[in-house]
């Protein structure tokens, strides 16, 4: 069944920032024009135009995967000097599990539809695979903007070879180092949750922003899966004016007094359908996109409070150190320069993330306001238009 | 909604059914009564039952007119001489039970088939109807009020069948049924469609049960409710019925006497069973042959939209469940976004967040109302419709019932005389004369059977000419009600977002 989905390569997406306005210093613009999907895998061509001298070419693009894109975020977040930097969220996996599997119920169930109906639930789905695509797409350019926008990120080597190796980047994915330092790296992760939640603070500013980022990291994942479920109800009414709309229409055929309002009803429950469809996508889009970027982006914002958690760790450990080595009288300056070296790298680390931290709030409470007041025009406007077609037919039906 | 406001009282549809001289000038009737309805400006709306409380009746009823017909019923006559036309004073009269049957006007005026677009009060209603069911000691009684107002005068001998112009009684569920029971024996045999009550069991017709309170007693009440109401109306618009006296003294006594024959394992019952099996058996080994292409054609439109209607159902029916749904995801949206909107420290944002909070839970309550609406309005019409056309579709098998037993007869009668012939070659004179009887009397039956069939061709031709005109009108109306649900909504969602839009440019 889904082989008969595409093709969706030929399209052009346009540019889109949904959550910032990223992608406005010209001497580095990065968009994903378009992509392919060949059966499971996404290929996104990243197009890259830029002034700055380090890149052999003015504009240029490439041929990317998904795992590629989770190659260059990683390699970034074990990239010591980048400690103190909140490291831009990977893009999650494209997921066409939900459209396909209702792809496979639609022909499971194909007999017992109309054929009209049954064209139309499959335009209904392949305006939801499209939809997948279109986000996926959407979340992949994001990452890659922050990069660009970022004034150390997008001057990082390996950032630049992503950007401009003309060749498969799989060579160097599959680096085994690197595959198992990411599964450790997500193992310590757990007992950094302990270490940040226990490690007492004393800058003013870092224990606000704990308190802060924990509770507000449960309760925006609590509203981003809330937020889906009540999409996903939406669509299924949404799909449910399609059926109602089919059996009126071969009501309206198969009956001899001239019900002449079945028919037109039957074609405003049509046109009813699609504006729904576009209710649950924008909201979608808006809302629970929105607050699905700005969970994992808190996510990374955590991450950077753990990091300086254990920086300050590792000073307390040398200190200690210092002080056995001092008791010793053995080693001392070793310790001592030891010391020195993570005071050093804490207070690098503490000086960024508050930088970080208080420009990640502008960008959250911006990206807020945009979407909050683009989804509230769109459901007026969607509003208006059902409306409209309601009582157009209800004039039409009173009339006759 | 913006669905009219004006209460047409019942009467004024009955108010043209009740101009009636007998019943043998039915297809007159049927044309004056049609013409009545036609031309009343504000046209009565089937699907609902109009309620008129007994204080509240601002128009002031007309009185009535008592001319009555002297070849009426005795029960009749006796109900007029009983009753006095002053409202006040006959509140005593019709009230043998406690007051609370006939007084209790807020509470009946609530339960009307409008769906207000207050709906949030709904549950309150319920618990006043529930309140009042449970007083009653023992089983289902409702609180209908049916105002039926004055008849206009229509030729000389219009008559008023009803002697009041408000009334109002109690009735138990299987009150209904035994009515419905009693108006299918007497005519749906000889080819009426009679409105089919609403089932004994109207559970599970809607799957999704709202999780956040349990308002699945207060619905199955309000359903049945509701139901009962159509039901009745259906059958009071009907000219032959309302006419009936099983239908006036339903509509009009204070007592009933006890339905009993509606009780599954009473001696009837059994017998309502056996005969409903033997139908079924017969249908299948009837052959008729249909001379009239007419009814050959009706059967298999009626059988083609039944099966469209009951699909139609079923997609509404989903329609429901997701629109429930969708509701009930709506407000664990909003409680969680009230906790973001909490957990948020940026001022601005957290009071914009608080906002969305509210404009979600009252989107809720919209979808809510709106999945009331899905129901009792669409998902209730076409589940009526269904039940009706099974009723339709037996009539016509009633139809070849009656054929049938006229071939019969014609079998028997040529039997018969195939008997006298032989008896008179034997010469057999004492029992030629009883063959002799038997042929009359055959030849009757014949006679009889055909004038029968006759009979119930034209009426079921007649009734269903009638059922597609009320098909279609009632469908309009309910449709225009239905869509007119749907623009509230919308409009309703227009009114939160724009209100929301300042809150969300105030973020700065």
């Amino acid at each position: 069944m889904s082989s008969s989905f595409l093709p969706l390569s030929e399209e052009m997406f346009q540019a889109r920032s949904v959550s910032v306005d990223l992608n406005n210093d010209a001497s580095l613009l990065i968009d994903i024009p378009d992509a392919l999907c060949e059966r499971d895998k996404v290929k996104f061509t990243v197009h890259t135009k830029t002034t700055l001298g380090t890149f052999q070419k003015p504009e240029f693009s490439v041929s990317r995967q998904h795992e590629d894109f989770i190659w260059l975020h990683d390699t970034l977040v074990e990239t010591e000097e980048y400690a103190g930097l909140i490291i831009p969220p990977a893009p999650p996996k494209p997921d066409f599990e939900s459209p396909r599997e209702k792809m496979h119920k639609l022909g499971e169930g194909e007999a017992s539809m109309t054929k009209e109906e049954y064209a139309k639930m499959k335009q209904e789905l392949e305006a939801e695979y499209l939809a997948v695509f279109k986000k996926t797409v959407q979340v992949h350019e994001i990452f890659l903007q922050r990069l660009s926008s970022h004034p150390v990120f997008s001057k990082d080597r390996n950032f630049q070879i992503f950007l401009e190796y003309d060749q498969d980047l799989s060579v160097r994915r599959k680096n085994a180092k690197e595959m198992f330092g990411g599964f450790f790296k997500n193992m310590v992760k757990t007992a950094d949750e302990v270490l940040i939640s226990g490690t007492k603070e004393v800058d003013e500013f870092f224990d606000q922003e704990k308190t802060f980022l924990l509770d507000y990291f449960s309760k925006i994942k609590d509203a981003t899966s809330k937020a889906e479920k009540m999409t996903r109800s939406h669509k299924n009414v949404a799909d449910d004016y399609i059926h109602v709309s089919a059996t009126l229409n071969s009501l309206s055929a198969e009956d001899s007094t001239p019900l002449k309002h079945l028919e037109k009803l039957a074609d405003l429950f049509e046109k009813l359908r699609k504006v729904e469809g576009r209710v649950a996508s924008d909201q979608e889009l808006k809302l629970t996109e929105l607050l699905r970027y700005y969970m994992r982006d808190i996510q990374a914002a955590k991450d950077l409070l753990y990091r300086r958690a254990r920086a300050l760790a590792d000073y307390e450990n040398a200190n200690k150190a210092l002080d056995k080595a001092r008791l010793k009288s053995k080693d001392v300056a070793q310790a001592q320069q030891h010391q020195q070296q993570c005071l050093q790298k804490f207070d690098t680390l503490s000086e960024s993330g508050k930088k970080e931290l208080t420009s990640f709030k502008g960008r959250r409470v911006l990206a807020f306001r945009k979407n909050l007041i683009e989804m509230a025009e769109l459901e007026i406007k969607h509003a208006k238009s059902n409306m409209a077609l309601l009582q157009g037919c209800v004039e039409l039906l009173k009339s006759n | 909604m913006a669905a009219e406001r004006d209460t047409p009282p019942l009467g004024s549809a009955a108010a043209g059914l009740a101009d009636f001289r007998e019943p043998e000038d039915g297809e007159d009737l049927f044309v004056s009564t049609a013409s009545t309805l036609e031309s009343s400006p504000s046209s009565p709306e089937p699907a609902s039952l109009q309620v008129e409380d007994v204080s509240a009746n601002s128009n002031g009823p007309k009185t009535a007119e008592i001319l009555i017909d002297d070849d009426q019923d005795d029960l009749f006559a006796e109900a007029t001489e009983e009753v006095s036309l002053d409202s006040p004073e006959r509140e005593p009269i019709l009230s043998d039970g406690p007051s609370p049957a006939i007084t209790p006007v807020t509470p009946t005026a609530l339960i009307s088939n409008r769906i207000e677009p207050k709906v949030i009060g709904v549950p309150s209603m319920f618990e006043r109807s529930l309140d009042e069911v449970e007083e009653e000691a023992g089983g289902d009684l409702f609180d209908i009020n049916i105002s039926v107002s004055d008849p206009e005068k229509v030729g000389k001998t219009s008559l008023t069948i009803f002697n009041q112009s408000e009334f109002s009684v109690k009735r138990r569920f299987s009150d209904f049924l035994g009515l419905h029971s009693k108006l299918a024996s007497k005519y749906m045999h000889i080819g009426y469609i009679v409105p089919p009550a609403p089932e004994k069991s109207i559970v599970g017709m809607t799957k999704v049960k709202v999780g956040k309170e349990d308002l699945s007693s207060t619905e199955f009440v309000e359903k049945r409710r509701s139901a009962l109401e159509r039901y009745l109306m259906r059958t009071v618009k009907h000219p032959t019925l309302i006419q009936d006296p099983d239908v006036i003294q339903f509509l009009e006594s204070s007592e009933l006497p006890r339905a009993v024959s509606t009780q599954a394992l009473s001696g009837a019952g059994i017998l309502r069973m056996v005969n409903k099996a033997a139908d079924a058996v017969n249908k299948m080994t009837i052959k008729m042959n249909e001379s009239d292409a007419w009814f050959e054609e009706k059967q298999q439109q009626f059988e083609n939209l039944d099966q469209q209607l009951r699909k139609l159902h079923a997609s509404v029916e989903a329609l429901v469940c997701h629109r429930k749904e969708l509701s009930v995801n709506t407000a664990s949206f909003a409680r969680s976004a009230a906790m973001l909107g909490n957990s948020e420290d940026h001022t601005a944002l957290s009071r914009a967040l608080s906002q969305l909070a509210e404009v979600e839970e009252k989107i809720d309550q919209l979808h809510q109302e709106q999945a009331y609406a899905d129901f009792y309005l669409f998902s209730e019409l076409l589940g009526d419709y269904v039940r009706l056309i099974t009723a339709v579709k037996g009539v016509f098998d009633q139809r070849m019932k009656t054929w049938s037993k006229w071939q019969d007869a014609q079998v028997m009668l040529q039997k018969k005389r195939e008997a006298e012939a032989k008896l008179h070659l034997a010469n057999k004179p004492d029992k030629l004369q009883q063959a002799k009887d038997e042929i009359k009397e055959w030849e009757g039956k014949v006679q009889q059977g055909e004038r029968d069939f006759e009979q119930i061709s034209k009426t079921i031709r007649k009734e269903v000419g009638r059922f597609e005109k009320e098909r279609v009108k009632d469908f309009k109306v309910v449709i225009i009600k239905y869509l007119e649900s749907l623009v509230h909504t919308q409009q309703q969602l227009i009114k939160y977002w724009e209100a929301f839009l300042p809150e969300a440019k105030a973020i700065a």
